[in-house]
Formats: structure tokens, sequence, C-alpha cells
């Protein structure tokens, strides 16, 4: 029997299962559609560095292989049972005798398929291992920037690195870097294991306590890309992303002069009282504030809280409104974060915002 | 058809015991997310001197956590966190008195450890009115309390991922407490 | 003395065996037809000797006693398909809080322990065990054998699986589930970021069921190697029974290593140990090494005995001799020795050089080559034979179709970089279901329509079967296809919830519509269940005209398998039985009495006689539960769990002196052997 027949056979049988299952199919086929080109803000499939235009070339490459595959295998299978399915013999009668010729013919064609299998598969392991030194090649890394990213449950504490010590400078959950520069990440965990992961721009690297793991990315066009941890960390593992600003070169340094400042001071009469809950209650046991004697380091650094666009580990849009639900039962939004309730009076609370979002 | 039934006697029997066994677990191991409000509205306290020297009533005696597994463990982290290690190091004591001992200066009910805490205590405990929200001053009294092994064992906290200098509390003994005398510094006004 | 006839497919040496082998005149039901030459009323003699040899003591005291394998099997097979059940619910409910953004449905808190006990449940309590079951049920049937090697150590190996799984789900029930995840990472699943009990009743459920896999194991490997019926030399296995050999082997050098990451995992929660603790030596990668070593092997322990599944199905309903048998064979071995050697790629991204990395790409990537050869073969065999589609052959064309994609997704994530990109996302909850589900429930779905006949004696309904099917096909397909594009779009695995701009909204919901249909298909089979148990056709010894041995028996089997062993002449035992069709005679019918045979050859060595019925396996399994159970409160629990263990021994191992191993090739004791006619008739 030609090959040819066999197509056509198992093309006739794909159109009655086509037509049969396409009430079926359809639903899921506008689904694809439909989700598949929008968005992109954490995707793999929409590359914005050069690590992620890697993979992603190597990811098209195995899925092209791997379909036609998929589809010679299906072909071959549906072309056996449509061949076959007609005629069973009487089972109580013994089976047919094989023969040789047909093992012989059979034994080709299983030896070729194996034999595309190993081929394949070396163009794979080829192909994945140059991709994979191509990321990790050295690069010039004096010209890049150092970022010191700790993974905590459930924030990212991130830290610029600096060889002035006055130019360090700590902050939270986004990340502002400059474009087509490469950026060198030291990844650390203080409590548990987490992963650093934004898709556009590189795979994922685990933070894990006791070790440093470095991942580098760079990102070659302005904009803003989230990122999310991929490690099962605890209740909130689901919420804790981070937002990578790409920014040009001049815009980033802006933005770096101006984190490396202290807190304003208060300046109205609200604002002031503001600091005094602020220092006075329980915000000061964990959170940070240059320029203030709020100095501990368990919850995020919040010298520059109001130049930042969410908060919550980019979970809420930082506005007055979701800040105040926060302070006062992060609870009710993040169930199980590190953060107590604050029964704050509504005098109090409101100095305490003016303040807050005071710290440009 | 026995089989079947057996089966089922077996395993509703063996359930039954299970039950009876680990029907304390409940409370063990909720994971309070909402813990209650406090029931006053602490006013914030901008100075340590409090005028007339009457102290702010007590906002509860029962501590809501001494068989949550959950808040110890967290209570255990605030230890270090909060700084309580820098008085008391990690219970042995240094400027502070040892917290691991049988000694009890101010008492070793919930209670009393709570009250330290919050009112603080002559002879430099300070006070952490307003600074510790009351569920976690209950959390850090019960861990407190589990350093000489005041609690059950299924509930203390193991030992953590740092160098460990001591037991695990749920490892440790129970001390039975003794009431110390107050020290001649602490009556001084 | 010895006396052969027709024995044209006996290894020579078996000639000397004075274990009679000797002709019978019907392929079907044994002991149903006298003997050649004997009165047919001798025959029932002997069977209703048998019966009463072999049956288990009445009432409760009967079903902990009880050492026939083919009730411990349906006892596993079933308790698993209830914990099956048990982790679908899971999944649903997991389904529910998934199909829109921010759902309150569950709390993180419960959420996070619904997929503990739902991966927990899936592997431990369903998958391993119930594909060890099937074996433990047909393995001594398809190599001619009365019953397992180690009848009372099968026991023990179930109750002891029973009382993890309870502990679990009572656990589960008690709100002290583990939540860490169901490979349970330190240090999340440490003292200090797990307080409670929770993860420490998961390790301990982890031992409970490690062991009785690994019993389960030791009994299979027993029972193949050295109970084969004469004439059965290892070229003449059925695949069925080297997928389980070859798992079993599996087990026995992984799942050591999981017992020893949760024992230290254990150590560390509670007796303040520290080799995970990075900051007294400790390191965290060192869980996950040993984690993985056995994690990745038990992929394949679940996979392989669901490839012997698939070929026996093939075989029979192709009605064809499996195409490159010994292929075949190989291609399992080198699944086995390959799926030790590719665990890092589970740790792809933690800080491991770069080479070692690749070494592990490759071997991942290597291991797709066995694989490929078996699905080859098995369209190769049914490549122009006439196809009986029955329900059963319509899930392992599911599977193939199934198994395959999932295996190209698995070569995908071989690969490092890829794998970066794709770790830890949906992508692999889909490519993990689809080997799974595609590679093991399939198989095993249509081994339950394929066995079921077998093991009840009626037929599952065909009709109900295709709907099951294809309800399942498509319900699998639209829950995790469109989990690989959500991998791939940056949403991970294990959030409990997601934020609405994140538009992974529409792919969820359809995901959990499908699950419903998913859902909705295992209900049809558990419909079909009971539907067959009281009306199902009744089946016969061979309704589809299979190969192997049990088909030659009466559905279900009788308790002592086999009246005579039969003597194999070829790969495909009925198929290739001359119509003399040879049995052994000569083995007691007054004593659980078996054959003992070679390992290679299967010549006869000994007649040897099996322990029944006995209540020491179950109080072991209580010793062992009072160890491991108490333990998480106090270390005292192994003093007394010692002292509890050793007794049980001493009881186990004195209370039955009545072993009597006879060479076959002295004549069976005159004085002790009520069918003694036998003899006096032959001479």
């Amino acid at each position: 029997m030609s090959n040819k027949l066999h197509i056509a056979v198992a093309r006739r049988f794909w159109c009655c299962a086509v037509r049969r299952a396409r009430f079926v199919l359809f639903p899921t086929l506008t689904a694809l559609l439909l989700t598949g080109c929008g968005g992109g803000l954490q995707s793999v499939l929409n590359p914005s560095g050069p690590q992620s235009e890697h993979i992603s070339g190597l990811w098209w490459f195995m899925l092209i292989t791997c379909t036609i595959v998929f589809v010679l295998v299906m072909i071959l299978l549906f072309a056996a049972v449509v061949k076959g399915r007609k005629g069973f013999p009487d089972p109580i009668a013994p089976p047919e005798k094989e023969t040789r010729e047909s093992e012989r013919r059979r034994g080709v064609v299983v030896a070729v398929a194996t034999a595309i299998t190993i081929a394949i598969l070396f163009v794979f392991i080829v192909d994945s291992f140059f991709v994979g030194r191509g990321m990790t090649a050295e690069l010039d890394r004096k010209q890049g920037i150092n970022i010191e990213v700790t993974g905590h449950q459930w924030w990212w504490e991130v830290r610029y690195q600096d060889v002035d010590a006055s130019s360090i400078f700590t902050t939270a959950n986004e990340i502002h870097i400059p474009v087509g520069v490469p950026v060198t990440f030291s990844l650390k965990a203080n409590d548990v294991i987490h992963s650093f992961w934004v898709p556009n721009l590189h795979g994922k690297k685990d933070l894990i306590p006791g070790k440093i793991s470095t991942i580098w990315l760079q990102a070659d066009k302005p904009g803003i890309y989230r990122g999310q941890c991929a490690e099962y960390c605890g209740h909130q593992h689901a919420h804790m992303a981070l937002w990578i600003f790409a920014e040009p070169r001049e815009q980033f340094d802006a933005w770096r002069r101006a984190q490396i400042q202290s807190a304003a001071s208060p300046a109205t009469a609200s604002e002031q009282r503001g600091q005094q809950v602020f220092l006075s209650s329980a915000c000061v046991m964990c959170h940070a504030i240059n320029g203030t004697p709020a100095g501990s380091n368990f919850g995020p650094n919040l010298t520059h809280l109001a130049s930042r666009k969410t908060i919550a580990a980019a979970t809420l849009p930082n506005d007055r409104q979701h800040l105040a639900q926060w302070v006062d039962d992060s609870q009710q939004i993040k169930p199980g974060n590190r953060m107590p309730p604050n029964k704050f009076s509504p005098e109090d609370m409101q100095a305490l915002l003016d303040y807050l979002q005071s710290l440009k | 058809m026995h089989s079947k039934k057996a089966k089922f006697v077996s395993r509703n029997g063996r359930a039954l015991l299970m039950l009876i066994v680990v029907v304390s677990a409940c409370k063990r191991e909720q994971r309070q997310f909402d813990p209650p409000p406090t029931t006053t509205n602490p006013a914030i306290v901008q100075s340590e001197l409090q005028p007339g020297g009457a102290p702010q009533p007590q906002t509860s005696t029962k501590s809501p956590v001494e068989e949550n597994a959950n808040a110890l463990s967290d209570g255990k982290r605030l230890f270090s966190l909060y700084n309580c290690t820098g008085c008391h190091a990690n219970g042995g004591g240094a400027i502070g008195p040892a917290l691991m001992d049988e000694t009890w200066i101010y008492g070793s009910d919930p209670a009393s450890i709570h009250s330290t805490i919050v009112e603080g205590r002559p002879n430099g405990m300070p006070s952490f009115r307003g600074k510790i929200s009351d569920y976690q001053v209950w959390e850090l009294s019960a861990y407190v309390r589990s350093l000489s092994g005041q609690l059950r064992k299924d509930v203390a906290p193991g030992r953590s991922d740092d160098m460990n200098v001591h037991r695990s509390e749920q490892r440790v003994e129970r001390k039975t407490p003794q009431q110390s005398t107050i020290p001649k510094a602490a009556e001084q006004p | 003395m010895t006396e052969i006839t027709g024995t044209a497919g006996v290894p020579p040496a078996s000639r000397n065996a004075s274990t009679e082998v000797t002709a019978k005149p019907s392929n079907s039901a044994f002991h149903e037809v006298g003997r050649d030459g004997r009165d047919p009323s001798e025959d029932e003699r002997e069977i209703k000797e048998l019966e009463r040899v072999w049956a288990c003591p009445p009432g409760i005291y009967g079903w902990f006693t009880d050492t026939d394998h083919k009730a411990i099997a349906l006892r596993y097979v079933v308790t698993a398909f209830v914990f099956f059940l048990f982790g679908g619910i899971e999944a649903l409910l997991m389904r529910i809080q998934l199909a829109r953004p921010e759902s309150h449905f569950l709390s993180p808190d419960l959420y996070n322990q619904v997929f503990t006990v739902h991966g927990t449940t899936m592997m431990f309590l369903f998958a391993v065990p119930i594909m060890t079951a099937v074996g433990i049920y047909l393995v001594p049937l398809m190599v001619g054998t009365r019953d397992v090697a180690f009848p009372r150590l099968n026991n023990y190996g179930y109750f002891v699986y029973l009382i993890g799984g309870i502990l679990l789900y009572v656990s589960f029930f008690l709100n002290t589930g583990p939540d860490a995840g169901w490979f349970a990472y330190v240090p999340l699943s440490g003292p200090g970021y797990s307080p409670g009990k929770r993860v420490d009743i998961w390790a301990q459920m982890i031992s409970f069921t490690e062991i009785s896999a690994l019993s389960g194991a030791v009994v299979v490997i027993g029972t193949v190697f050295k109970m084969r019926a004469p004439g059965m030399s290892l070229h003449r296995l059925p695949l069925f029974v080297w997928a389980q050999l070859v798992t079993s082997f599996m087990i026995i050098f992984a799942m050591p290593a999981v017992m020893l990451a949760s024992s230290l995992l254990a150590s560390d929660r509670l007796i303040d140990t520290h080799f995970f603790n990075p900051a007294e030596g400790g390191d965290a990668i060192l869980y996950q090494h040993m984690f993985w070593f056995f994690g990745h092997p038990e992929v394949y322990i679940i996979f392989i005995p669901a490839l012997g599944f698939v070929s026996s199905i093939v075989i029979t309903f192709s009605r064809r001799r499996i195409f490159g048998y010994t292929a075949m064979v190989l291609s399992l071995i080198a699944t086995a020795f390959l799926g030790f050697g590719l665990w890092v790629h589970h740790m792809f991204a933690t800080p491991l050089p770069q080479l070692g990395q690749s070494f592990f790409t490759a071997a991942s990537m290597m291991i797709a080559i066995p694989s490929g050869v078996q699905i080859f073969c098995w369209i190769a065999t049914m490549w122009g034979a006439k196809l009986n589609i029955k329900t059963p052959l319509l899930f392992v064309l599911g599977f193939v179709a199934i198994f395959v994609l999932g295996g190209l997704t698995g070569v995908m994530l071989a690969s490092v970089p890829l794998d970066l990109q794709i770790h830890d996302t949906f992508f692999v909850v889909a490519h993990l279901h689809y080997v799974l589900i595609g590679g093991a429930v399939f198989p095993l779905f249509g081994a339950f329509y394929f066995w079921f006949p077998k093991w009840t004696g009626r037929m599952l309904s065909e009709r109900l079967g295709k709907w099951n099917f294809w309800l399942m096909f498509i319900g699998f397909n639209l829950v995790f296809f469109p989990m690989h594009q959500l991998g791939l779009k940056g949403m991970p695995r294990r959030v409990y919830t997601y934020l609405p701009e994140t538009g992974w909204a529409s792919l969820n919901l359809l995901a959990s519509l499908g699950a419903l249909v998913l859902g909705i298909g295992v209900l049809i089979f558990i419909v079909n269940f009971f539907w067959a148990r009281r009306f199902g056709a009744v089946a016969g010894p061979n309704p589809w005209g299979a190969d192997t041995l049990e088909w030659s028996l009466t559905s279900p089997p009788p308790a002592y398998n086999f009246q005579r062993i039969p003597v194999v002449e070829g790969r495909n035992a009925l198929w290739d039985q001359s119509t003399e069709a040879p049995v052994v005679v000569g083995l007691s019918s007054t004593k659980r009495e078996t054959l003992v045979s070679s390992v290679v050859d299967a010549v006869p060595e000994l007649r040897y006689e099996l322990p029944g019925p006995s209540i020491w396996p179950l109080l072991l399994a209580l010793a062992t539960a009072e160890t491991f159970i108490v333990g998480i409160f106090t270390p005292w629990a192994f003093l007394v769990g010692a002292v509890l263990t050793f007794a049980v021994f001493v009881g186990w191992f004195f209370g039955n002196p009545n072993y009597e191993n006879v060479d076959a090739k002295q004549p069976p004791d005159e004085t002790n052997f009520a069918s003694e006619d036998l003899r006096a008739e032959e001479a």
C-alpha cells in the first residue's frame, strides 16, 4: 500500500474527527487567539532582551520540530487504526502467522524512525548547549550595573551596589534599569527559596538561603516588565511580584540620584504628625526611612515610597486609598503576610498617609 | 462480602482512634491571618513619661496563642526581629535577665509577661506599648514561656535556620517557675 | 518416574524434574476438565482439597490475615482508587479557585494544603500503589504460580500503605494537612517556616508508602525470578511482567533516597539536626538532590507498569505478536537506567555549574529514545493488523496521542535555557499531567476495562466505556492544553490566585471547564463499575482472546490460581500452546505448595510451601505505625517501636515451623500427600 493512500485515508478520518470535535475545538481556539496576542508584560513569547531572544529562538525551533514529529506520529497511528479497524477475526481463532517480509519492512521503518529521533535529539542538545553558552558568556560587566536582590516572604529587597558607599541605596519590589546596559543581579534569600523571574528579559534563577546566585540580563527597549516569584515560598507566593522599569540612561540616572537622597522632611503640620505616628507606632519596628530614626530592615525600605508605582510587592497600585487599606488591615488583601493590622484613629491615619505620600 | 464490611469497620475504627489522638491538632495548626483587633485603640504615645503614673488598662488577660504552633513560630521570629536578643541574648540573658531558667521576677504566666512587654519594667525593660500589636505581644510572651519549657512540646518551635546556641524550644525540659525577689534597684522610683 | 508427554516447548533442563509434566486436552479452565486418563471425580476431590487449603479464614479476622495476592491486590486497587477520587476532588477545588482572578473560594492556607495533598495523594497514594497492585494481582497469574513469593510481606505492605493514607487524610481533615508542596523543599518545609506537625505528617506518610512500595517490589521480584512456570524462560516473559520487574528494581533503588530525605527532614524538624541548615554547615540543595534522585525515577516507576498494560492491550486487540520484543525489553531496561541519570533537570534554576547541567540535558533527552522505540513498536504491531477497537484499545490510542505530546514537551524541558523560562510554570504543570495522566492514567483505565472481567467475572459496558473515554480525552485536553500557554504567558505554578491584569483569566476558565468534563468522565467510570458488578455480561475465562496465562483460568480465578501449573511453550503462552497442553502434576493439594524454578530458564527446582494467613503482618504494620506516628510527638516512640517490632518478628518467625521445602527431584511425601493416588496411578 502506498504512502499516499495512507495519508489520504488519514485525512478523511481527520475531517470526520474535526467535524465531530468542532464544537469543542472552536471555543478552545478562540480563547487561544484572544489571549495569545494581547498583554505580554510577563510573557516568554514577547522577548525584550538578548537572553530572552535567544531562548525564544530555541523555543520556536523546538516547537516547530516537535509539532512536525507529533503530527507525523499521529498520522502513522491514525493510518494504522483506520487500516485495521474493520474485520477483526473471531477471538477464538489462532492469530495469523507473521511473514518474514512484513517483519523486515516494519523493522526498517522502526529503525529509520528511531534514527530520526536520535538525530533530532542530537540537534536539540547541540542547539540548547550553544544557546546556553551564549547566555552565560562573559560580558563586559564593568559598564553594567550590579544589583543585589534579596527574597523575603513575600517581597523583594533591592539594593543598588556601588563602589562609592554613599551611593548605595535600598528599595523594594521595583527595579529601574538603564536600557541597553547589562545588569548583573546577585540573588540571595534570608528565609526560604524564592525564584527571580522576569520572562520578557530572561529565564529564572533561584534565590537559595546560604548561597549567592547571579544572573545577568539586559533590556533592549524601554518598557515595563513584570516578574514574579517562581518557586513556591508560602502563603503569599501568588502575590510576590516585581516590576522592572527599563529607562533611557538619563532618566535612570535621575531616578538613581533621587533614590540616594534621604527622605524628604515633613513639610506640613499634618505630615509632621504623620511622621510622629510612624515613629511611635508599630511601623517603626519593621520599616526604615533613611534620615529618620526608623532603621529596621524587616519590611521594605520606605524612604522613597511615594516614588513607587505599586505597593505590597506589585500587588496594589500606590494610591492613597489602597495605601490606607493596606496599612489598616493588610491581612484582608494578602492573608498571611508579615504585616500586622494597624488600628489608628482616623486623624492619625490621615496624617500618616500624608506623610507616606510625601516620601517622593 | 465480609471483607468489605471488615474494611469499613477497620477504617472507621482506626479513624476514630486517630481522631482522639490528633483532635488537639486543630488549635495547634490554625494559621491565624486576621488576628482579633485590639479592643481599645491605643493612643499614640509620644513620650515614655506617663502623667499620673496610671497604667492603661490591659486589653485582655488570656493568651489567645499559647496552643498555636504558628503563633509561637512567629513569636520566635519576632523575638530576634524586635531585638529582644539585644538584652536577653538568645534567652540566656545578658544585660537583661535570662529567660530560659526557672527564675521569674515579674511572673511567669502569659498575662504577666504580656504586661511586662507592654508596660515595661524598672531597671531597663522598655515599654512597647503601641509599638507592637497586641497579638504579636501575645505571640512573644508565649514564645518566652516556651524558652523554659512551659508549653506543650508539640506546639513549641523547632530549631531555626541560624547558628543554634541552645536546644530548640520543643526539646527543652520544663523548669518549674520560681518567683524571685525583685532586685533592690527596681524598688527605687 | 518422570513422564513427559507433549513437551514441545519445554527446555531440556526441566525434563529432569520429577514434578511431572503431562498432557491435558484443553487450554481453558484447567480445573474444570478432568486430566487425561483420570477419573473426573478425582479432580473434583483435589479441587475441594485445594479450596479448603487455600481458603481465607472467615470473618473480619480473615480480612486482616488473608494472604491471597488477588484479594490483597484488589484491596490495593480499591483503596488507591478511592484516594484517586479524593485527589480528583482536590483538583476540582483548585480549578474552581483558579477559574477567575482574585477568587476567595479557598484561603491561601487551605489552597496550599489542597495542592500539597493533591500532589502527595496522586503520586504516593494513587499512582505507585495502584500500578504495583495491578502487578500483584496479575504477575503470579501470568507467570503461572499459586501465590506471590512472600504472601505475608505482601499483606504487611498493604496495611502499612492503608495506615499511611489514612494518616494523611485524617490529618488533612483536622487542618493538619501538609502545605509545603508535594516535594516539600527546605527551608520552607523546615522547622523555621512550617511550624506545627503538618510537614512531619507528610514526611512520615512518605515513609509508610515507601515501605509499602518496597515490600511490593520485593514480592514482585521474588515472584518473577523464582516462581515462573516451567518453560517460561526470561525471553518468554510477557512484557507486562518485564515492566513490573523493571519497576520493582527501580523502586528498590529510588525509594531509599526519598526515605532518607524525608527522615532527615523529620529529624531536622524534631530533634534539632542540621542537615539542611546552611548556617550550621547544612545545605538546602542537598534535599533537592535527594528528593529528585527519587523523584524523577518515580515518574518512570509510575509510567513503566503502564507500558506493560499498553503492550498487553495492543497484543490482544490487534491479535498479533508484539513487534520487536527484544527492543521493547531493552527499552524498558534502558528507561530504568537512564531514569536515574536526569534528576538535576528539576534543578536547572539553582546555581549549579553549566557543564554539569549539560550532562543532565543530554541524559534527559536520551530517555526519549527508548520511549520512542516503544511507541514505534506498538504502531508497527498494529500496522496491518485487524484491530478490535474496544474501550481498552481506545484508551491506549488516547495514551499514545497524549503521551507523545507530553514526551515532546519533556524534551523541551530538558534543554537548560528553555527550562529556565518554563520551569515551575503552568507549562510544567501541563507537561507533567500529560505524561502522568496520559502516560499512566489512560493505560490504567484501559487496564481496568481489559482486566475487569478477570477480576470480577463480568464485563464493563462498552457503551459507557466509549463515553468514559471520550469525555476523559476531551476533558483532559481542555484542562491541560491551555496550561502550556499559561506557562508561556508567565503564570507560575502553585499560585493560589492571580491578578486580573495578568490576562490569564480566560485560559484558566477554559481549563476549569475542562476539569468538569474530565470529572464527569471519571464519574461515568464509577457508574459503569457499579452497573457492571450487577448487570454486566458474564465474562467467561477469556472474553478478549488474550494470550497470557491468567486468561486460562475462570473469572475470577480460584484462590489457588492453578490446579495444575501449566508448562509454557512460547512467548504468547495461550496462543503458542500445543494441543497436548502439558501441565505440572505432583504438587501437594493438602499444603499451600507451589513450584520454585530457576531464574533464567525457569527449570523446576523445589516444591515450596507458601505461608498461609497470619495476624502477624497486621501486628507488624501496627508496630510500624506506632513508631512513625507517635514518633512525630516523642522520640521515645522509636524505642517502643523497636521493642514492639522485635516482639512481632519473634512471633512471626517462630509462629510457623511448617516449612518443608522439598527438592523437586524427590517424590512427594506419600504420607503427607492426600492425592497419593496420583503416584499409584503412574505405578
